[in-house]
């Protein structure tokens, strides 16, 4: 037995939960440089504005129905959103953290308990604890738990909770035939006009679909989808996130760059920001990529794209070393003359800080203590307060965050006020 | 590949390691350490229902709440009457001194210059957390 449970509207959630005015309004999250619709309450979503829609093409409906939108707080978003898997962990000795609002449960031994009461229990919690609305679908695999949270989500009669395994077998069989066959964790936006094509438009049909013939018409992860359906486990809980190998940053400029100054400015701070991950989870980097690349949707720019690995002579969590080695690469792969939208730095072949091997020469390894500094300053007044001269003085390539909240949760100087 | 020594060799510098390699017999007091003391261990009892608000204004200073403070707020305890707490007030956050009698709920300010919130009828109490404890840096 299995439990997903899913954030209501996560992004939008977390904002409410430090600016309650927001509670009953109409609210969006923005992409990064406020491009588009990533997050939508359900006043939105009433509204019919569709996911993935440009900001600049709802400027008129906002303001008839006074849409509230926030640029997306990443800091605050990951900071709720490891509270919640901390708290959703203790309802199970097993978890699966499958996205930033989503996680499963292994819920093997709690077949005697009501899981409806358990995952009323489990709402309760999280919305007392932090103040965010979540849905719980129980199955007996991992499809059908999905499954069991759409339906909670979607149908209000449920409470928020869905026990797929409490349905009479006709009650199921009721309730999957009301749900398009789109809906179904795996199926995908590719598999449904064809799944449709071949008459197999809700779920009840696809589980009763010969899997041979599935498979000979679609792949073995469909047929795998079919076994999940029908209640046999084909896929495991994965529990462990594997170490991280490789540490990257980079973005999409807020205007195109042109000049080597401006890309320069915004590498190094990418590996500013990859370097701080870095010195957090305790490792130094052998190696810094580095790449930059105009708009492959702008096919009337000349296009240009390119990246190059530069390693370090020692292994380093030195901002200032990782900056050097990032810009050398930079000035070998720079060609004026395009419209750069894109650079990127990645921070690879990590090693452990505390398996670090004696050096046999003495190359410059960076000055830790300076790190520290740093690290605890930026900590205190956010990210980029004390930062290299190379990064820059408020440049046109910064992202456009303009209606950004506060990290209430991740920095010191932008806690919540309470008068 | 043949290597050859370089005619003008390159001084490499070696570190001088300064401190000195342990071998005898362990500390006595080796059985008897327990660690440091952490201030968030003292502060918080469940890390993942806690969170830091910051004081503006004057209308708690009678209980010993100063503008700038620092609160730790731990929202999963149940308010009871006579904690102090953070609540929703017309969609801004707000710290009072919850106080119930029967059926009657007050918001009570620890200033003389405030006067207490009673909530009407159907008004629903909006506690956001339990305040537990008061951060002021001295200097």
């Amino acid at each position: 037995m299995f439990a997903l449970i899913d954030g209501n509207n996560f992004y939008v959630s977390c904002e409410r939960v430090f600016d309650p005015k927001l509670e009953g309004r109409p609210v969006v999250v923005l992409s990064n440089n406020d491009g588009c619709v990533v997050a939508r309450s359900q006043e939105v979503k009433a509204l019919g504005v569709k996911m993935g829609v440009p900001w600049f093409q709802l400027k008129d409906l906002a303001k008839q129905n006074g849409i509230v939108a926030k640029s997306s707080n990443y800091s605050l978003y990951g900071d709720m959103s490891a509270r919640m898997m901390a708290v959703l962990g203790q309802f199970s000795p097993d978890q699966e953290i499958y996205s930033i609002d989503e996680c499963f449960l292994g819920m093997d031994g709690f077949e005697r308990y009501d899981l409806a009461a358990y995952g009323q229990r489990i709402r309760a919690r999280v919305r007392q604890w932090l103040g965010l609305p979540v849905c719980v679908g129980f199955g007996e695999t991992k499809t059908l738990a999905k499954l069991a949270n759409h339906v909670a989500k979607k149908r209000p009669g449920f409470g928020g909770v869905c026990d797929l395994g409490a349905l009479s077998p006709a009650g199921r069989d009721a309730l999957l035939e009301g749900i398009d066959v789109g809906e179904v964790w795996g199926v995908g936006y590719r598999g449904t006009p064809r799944l449709k094509a071949l008459g197999i438009d809700n779920v009840k049909a696809l589980r009763d679909a010969d899997p041979k013939w599935l498979r000979r018409e679609f792949s073995v992860v469909l047929e795998r989808t079919v076994a999940e359906l029908n209640g046999t486990p084909c896929i495991g809980l994965e529990e462990e996130a594997p170490a991280k190998q490789q540490i990257m940053s980079s973005r999409a400029f807020g205007d195109y760059v042109y000049e080597l100054a401006g890309l320069e400015e915004a590498v190094a701070t990418y590996v500013g920001r990859a370097a701080e991950k870095l010195r957090r989870q305790g490792s130094l980097a052998g190696a810094v990529q580095v790449y930059v690349r105009t708009n492959p949707f702008k096919a009337d720019h000349p296009q240009y794209q390119r990246g190059l690995t530069v390693p370090l002579a020692e292994p380093s969590d030195d901002t200032r070393l990782l900056v050097r080695a990032a810009l050398l690469g930079l000035k070998r792969l720079y060609k004026p003359g395009y419209a750069y939208q894109k650079a990127g730095v990645m921070l690879m072949d990590l090693t452990d800080t505390s398996h670090m091997q004696a050096a046999l020469f003495d190359a410059d390894r960076g000055n830790p203590a300076v790190m520290r500094v740093m690290d605890r300053i930026n900590a205190y007044w956010g990210r980029g307060t004390l930062r290299l001269a190379a990064e820059g003085v408020d440049p046109a390539w910064r992202m456009r965050r303009g209606m950004m909240s506060p990290c209430y949760t991740t920095r010191w100087s932008e806690l919540p006020l309470v008068n | 590949m043949i290597s050859i020594p370089s005619p003008n060799p390159r001084r490499v510098p070696r570190p001088l390691f300064l401190s000195r390699v342990p071998a005898g017999f362990p500390s006595p007091a080796e059985d008897y350490v327990e660690g440091t003391l952490d201030l968030n261990e003292h502060l918080i009892a469940h890390r993942e229902a806690t969170f830091f608000v910051r004081v503006k204004g004057h209308s708690m200073t009678g209980a010993g709440i100063a503008d700038g403070d620092l609160l730790v707020v731990d929202r999963s305890l149940e308010a009871a009457s006579g904690d102090i707490v953070v609540a929703v007030i017309d969609g801004e956050l707000t710290v009072k001194r919850l106080w119930q009698r029967g059926g009657r709920v007050r918001l009570i300010a620890e200033n003389p210059a405030f006067t207490p919130i009673e909530l009407k009828d159907g008004q629903e109490l909006a506690v956001w957390g339990v305040v537990t404890s008061i951060v002021r840096r001295m200097r």
